[in-house]
């Protein structure tokens, strides 16, 4: 929303410094954005009329552009933009100007033709518009007047201030003025018209007739006569000019600026083209059609509201934007004003379907005044002045139902907790009375409660909760101060984050990485990745690329590593711990399934290195009975991967990427991959070490090789042993296999160390003989294997 | 017999000084001291000799001995240093020449933020709460007072998913159902933290990602007041930027918090940051968790985490956080 200060002034006498100002602003709720000073570095820049346009005969980007600068010669000047027409006054930068930007305009060739000047765009002037082109200006300029002296520039400040969607009152310059007038002490004033009008009454010329109350609560119309269509004045065009509204005629443009001025939308119609002279406002028909302002046709719904004429034809969307066919005209005599209040919600809501904004339509949204339409009519047909004809008597005022805005009960005891405060109810009264909120003091000074009333421009408002907001705004959250809550508990991380962090830390201490991959995938990744294709998709993705959710995490590594790969990055290992997302089994489930997995990929390594990890991360996190057992699994190598378990059940999957996943993403080398489903994998019960004391006493070793089935897992058989060895096991140590000669076909010999040693003695020669008997009777009873000679 | 013993003695002096090794000395010892020495050898001719020479002969044999062995031992002393010395050197090893990178693996920046102020609140006394990246409409918008059609809800680009009802599911915009989640299942007093991903559709560019990290705070205990939010903001910032670091808020907008405001960290030099957004949670919101609000009032605050973390390492374009290159990775 942009302002001007000499605009706010009109409404309260602000003295205060405009920096200053702009700080009350924000403290207010209304963040100044940009803040700019007019006039400021505009000496030099007069306007011009377009005379002559005419293509540069040695370039497509410029064009040649005559102009007068006030001297009735063509001067000519090269300019970038296209969007003039001959006749357009347009400001024009005369040779020797040092503009805003520091630039100075110097006569020179472009392409071999002379430019004595620059044409400016809005932004140039650091004015708002359309900085792609020239600044248009009002069509009842003098050429060669200084734009300062020509626009009434001569020292103003523009605010553009971000209005939260809870302001519709801060939409325009009288709602910002009483803000700020309230809170600098200061009165606030409304303009009060006095409009003269004749004897025939406006409900005679026009009738109106709400036929869907709930959303249309107020329709007015009144009726100008005899109007003389043409330029506004220049104070008006210089205004909407300066907030980047192109003037049109007298008649839109007052429009525009009862807009900006009071908030108030309205829409001027040709009366000649309102057909059976009136109005009806209903329900489009499904499949409707209507042809806007901005000629386009809008098929409509049955949740659309029309304005439409005497004869039920459609005439303009109601509260977002008129139709073509009832437009001003230069030769429209007869005027039709509408200023109505439409529910906000369905408003919102057709516009957002449609993808309609309109500056109307922004402001209904947030909810218009609905009792601000006399004093608004009475502003518009003033700033017509000579040119607004004769208005008819009266206004048409038709009435659906409006929300209501009784006074509401408020508790100062309540207020004041909320804020932390201690004002006494007088002190609140003083803060909400200048912004509408009229306040009594029921019973009182002393009493309880008090009665706020509530302001038709704040729709916003229906609570107790409101008024406390108001009250802590007008006082100003910083006086408020500070104080810190007490709280009765501890803080503190979970098991579970505190054991995340140590995975994480476990992971970088083996030399990955930390990778983000977006969880977005393509159409088909998951495919390449050798993963079921079913992941759920995103309906609305901004594009196709980023439209499906990871099922898994190894889609985003590996185009992780294929990036590294691609800028010949050594060491390419990387982790991640993020949630991947499935379809649930249960039909009723009302999210998707959702876990937190671990994966850790190492390019250039082999299945044995993810087994590392693996193992790695168990004893970081005090995870007992984990164990690998080889297995297919979906996209890994077929013969070097396989299940990660805890206490049997599956938890993930450890080895190497399948060589043509891996081709699919054109990374060369072996990969290896361990992928962990975290809730399962720390579902079981760990992190609970025991302590075994340490022997003091000397310890034996023995080394068993045995000729085993290939396809029985080695980690089972030390297992076995372990177990076997029962209290005296010191470790059991896989230290050599071997396949081949002296082996049977299908076998492979495994050899064990065992160390044995007693908590409280020293082993003799035959305890370790017996236990060596027991412990390869142990294992040659349970699997397909043989002592080695 | 003197002269004799001098002779053997000067002999040996000489022998030990010439040593090479300890074998040498090993040597000499059996030779000259031992028991088959010539030093015995000679001590036995002693019994030959009267009294007074036998003393005067004896004592300088004894002598003899006694500076032998410690020179022997020298000696010998000496040579196992050399022998050392020399044995060190063929293991010699020059450091410069290993240059190795670092293997360790590094955590991403904004994990590493992320963890910096959960530690920060949990020094506050907050816990750190999580939930679902995939939510339902309820707990992202309805439960937070976005009814249907609410207008605030065009502030966040929401992606929708294809599960349940069309618009039922979607990808979480902010970390708030995870405050809805925490009220709905525990009882007040409440002091979380609430860290996490969040998404919006959103093209990526320098300043903007379509996948982020949100850390937001709720509080909810009896007689909380804008004044406690405050302060929890200003402690907040003191503790993670510094003490010559301070806060403000200003008045805004969000449907879930009356009265809101957004929040600016000031500098020490007086330019501030916009961090983030706060308020009172809306009593709506507290009676939509079960929450009588005029028991128990709370508030609520969240910022970014990306744009303090890039900020704070200097760099400049948030898309270098998901390259998940290396290069970037492994410089924080």
């Amino acid at each position: 929303m942009k302002v001007l200060l000499s605009w706010l002034r009109e409404f309260a006498p602000i003295e205060t410094d405009p920096d200053e100002l702009g700080l009350v602003m924000g403290d207010l709720g209304m963040a100044v954005e940009e803040m700019d000073v007019l006039g400021e570095g505009l000496d030099g820049i007069v306007v011009a009329r377009v005379l002559d346009l005419r293509a540069h005969p040695d370039a497509d980007k410029i064009q040649l552009v005559d102009v007068d600068a006030g001297d009735g010669e063509a001067l000519q000047i090269c300019c970038g933009a296209f969007n003039m027409t001959t006749g357009d006054l347009v400001p024009l930068a005369t040779i020797g100007t040092v503009m805003p930007g520091g630039m100075e305009i110097a006569r020179r060739k472009m392409r071999g033709e002379w430019s004595n000047g620059m044409l400016c765009s809005p932004s140039e002037l650091n004015l708002p518009g359309d900085p792609s082109g020239i600044l248009i200006l009002p069509g009842s300029l003098e050429p060669g007047t200084p734009l300062t002296e020509a626009m009434d520039i001569g020292s103003d400040v523009l605010y553009d201030l971000e209005i939260n969607p809870n302001r519709p009152d801060a939409m325009s310059v009288a709602g910002v003025a009483r803000d700020v007038a309230a809170r600098l002490g200061l009165p606030f004033e409304r303009p009060s018209p006095a409009v003269a009008s004749g004897s025939t009454p406006a409900s005679d010329l026009v009738s109106v007739e709400i036929l869907d109350p709930e959303r249309c609560g107020r329709f007015t119309a009144r009726v100008l006569q005899g109007v003389a269509v043409g330029p506004s004045d220049r104070k008006v065009a210089n205004r909407l000019t300066l907030l980047g509204m192109r003037p049109i005629n007298n008649l839109v443009d007052a429009s525009n600026y009862v807009m900006l001025e009071l908030g108030r939308p309205s829409h001027p119609y040709d009366l000649a083209t309102l057909a059976g002279d009136g109005f009806r406002v209903r329900r489009a028909v499904e499949g409707e059609t209507l042809v806007t302002l901005d000629e386009v046709e809008r098929t409509l719904t049955d949740a659309d509201l029309l304005i439409c004429d005497g004869t039920d034809a459609p005439i303009g969307l109601a509260g977002i934007m008129g139709g073509a066919s009832t437009e001003i005209s230069e030769s429209t005599t007869d005027v039709v004003v509408e200023m109505a209040w439409f529910d906000r919600m369905p408003i919102a809501r057709s516009s957002r379907r449609l993808g309609l904004r309109s500056e109307a339509s922004a402001r209904f949204e947030r909810g218009c005044d609905f009792d601000d339409m006399e004093l608004a009519h009475d502003r518009f047909i003033e700033l017509l002045g000579d040119s607004a004809g004769t208005p008819a008597a009266g206004t048409v005022d038709a009435r659906g139902n409006l929300p209501s805005r009784e006074p509401i009960t408020v508790r100062p005891a309540r207020v004041n907790a909320l804020l932390g405060a201690d004002l006494p109810a007088v002190e609140m009264k003083d803060l909400l009375d200048p912004i509408g909120f009229t306040t009594d003091l029921d019973g009182g000074v002393q009493g309880d409660t008090i009665q706020v009333a509530l302001p038709s421009y704040r729709l916003d408002s229906d609570a107790e909760i409101d008024v406390v907001e108001e009250v802590g705004r007008m006082y100003g959250y910083s006086r408020l101060g500070q104080t810190m809550p007490v709280s009765s508990l501890s803080g503190g991380l979970t098991v579970r984050q505190r054991e995340r962090r140590e995975l994480r830390s476990i992971l970088a201490g083996l030399g990955c990485s930390e990778a983000t991959p977006m969880p977005f995938l393509a159409p088909g990744d998951l495919e390449r990745a050798g993963l079921p294709g079913d992941g759920i998709t995103i309906t609305n993705p901004l594009v196709a690329e980023e439209s499906v959710l990871r099922s898994s995490l190894l889609p985003g590594l590996l185009k992780a590593v294929r990036h590294n790969m691609s800028h010949r990055n050594d060491d390419i290992a990387l982790f991640e711990i993020g949630h991947v997302f499935r379809r649930p089994s249960d039909p009723d489930a009302e999210l998707p399934d959702e876990h937190e997995v671990v994966a850790a990929i190492v390019a250039g390594a082999d299945a044995t290195e993810a087994v590392v990890i693996w193992r790695t991360v168990c004893d970081g996190l005090a995870v007992p009975g984990v164990d690998v057992a080889n297995a297919e699994m979906p996209c890994m190598h077929p013969t070097r991967s396989g299940v990660t378990r805890v206490e049997g059940e599956p938890v993930g999957s450890v080895g190497e990427v399948d060589p043509e996943v891996l081709a699919a993403y054109e990374i060369p080398g072996r990969v290896a991959w361990l992928e962990v489903d975290v809730e399962r994998f720390l579902a079981h019960p760990h992190g609970a070490p025991t302590y075994r004391p340490i022997s003091r006493f000397p310890s034996s070793d023995i080394d068993l090789a045995f000729e085993v089935v290939e396809g029985v897992s080695a980690t089972d058989i030390a297992s076995t042993i372990e177990d076997a060895a029962g209290e005296l096991c010191g470790f059991v140590r896989l230290f050599d296999t071997y396949r081949g000669e002296g082996l049977a076909a299908g076998r492979r010999s495994l050899a064990y160390r065992v160390r044995l040693q007693a908590p409280d003695r020293t082993l003799t020669d035959a305890e370790v003989g017996e236990v060596r008997a027991g412990l390869i009777a142990a294992v040659e009873g349970t699997y397909p294997a043989s002592l080695r000679g | 017999m003197i002269d004799e013993l001098q002779r053997i003695t000067e002999e040996a002096r000489a022998r030990i000084e010439g040593a090479t090794s300890t074998d040498d000395l090993d040597e000499l010892t059996r030779t000259v001291l031992g028991k088959k020495g010539t030093l015995k050898a000679f001590k036995k001719q002693l019994g030959t000799l009267d009294p007074d020479d036998r003393k005067r002969v004896g004592a300088a044999v004894n002598e003899a001995v006694d500076e032998l062995e410690a020179l022997v031992d020298e000696r010998r002393h000496g040579l196992e240093k050399a022998d050392r010395a020399r044995r060190l050197e063929t293991e010699r090893l020059d450091l410069t020449e290993t240059m190795a990178t670092s293997r360790r693996g590094h955590l991403h920046l904004v994990t590493q933020a992320t963890m910096e102020l959960e530690d920060t609140f949990v020094g506050l006394g907050f816990t750190v709460a999580e939930g679902p990246e995939v939510e339902t409409d309820f707990y992202n918008f309805e439960a937070l007072n976005f009814p249907e059609g609410h207008p605030a809800r065009d502030m966040y680009d929401t992606l929708y998913v294809d599960f349940g009802e069309p618009g039922s599911t979607l990808l979480r915009t902010h970390t708030s159902p995870v405050q809805i989640r925490v009220m709905q299942t525990q009882p007040p007093p409440i002091y979380s933290i609430m860290p996490g991903r969040t998404f919006r559709q959103d093209t990526a560019d320098a300043t903007h990602l379509p996948v982020f990290h949100q850390i937001e705070g709720l509080v909810v205990d009896r007689d909380i007041s804008l004044t406690d939010l405050a302060g929890t903001i200003d402690r907040f910032t003191k503790a993670y930027f510094g003490g010559d670091f301070s806060s403000r808020l200003r008045p805004s907008y969000f449907p879930f918090t009356e009265p809101s405001a957004e929040f600016d960290i000031i500098r020490p030099d007086g330019t501030f940051l916009e961090l983030g957004g706060c308020g009172m949670v809306h009593p709506n919101v507290l009676r939509n968790c079960g929450i009588d609000p005029e028991e128990y009032s709370g508030f609520a605050f969240g910022f970014g985490i990306e744009r303090l973390a890039i900020t704070k390492a200097g760099v400049d374009d948030l898309r270098e956080l998901i390259t998940n290159d290396i290069r970037f990775l492994k410089q924080f």
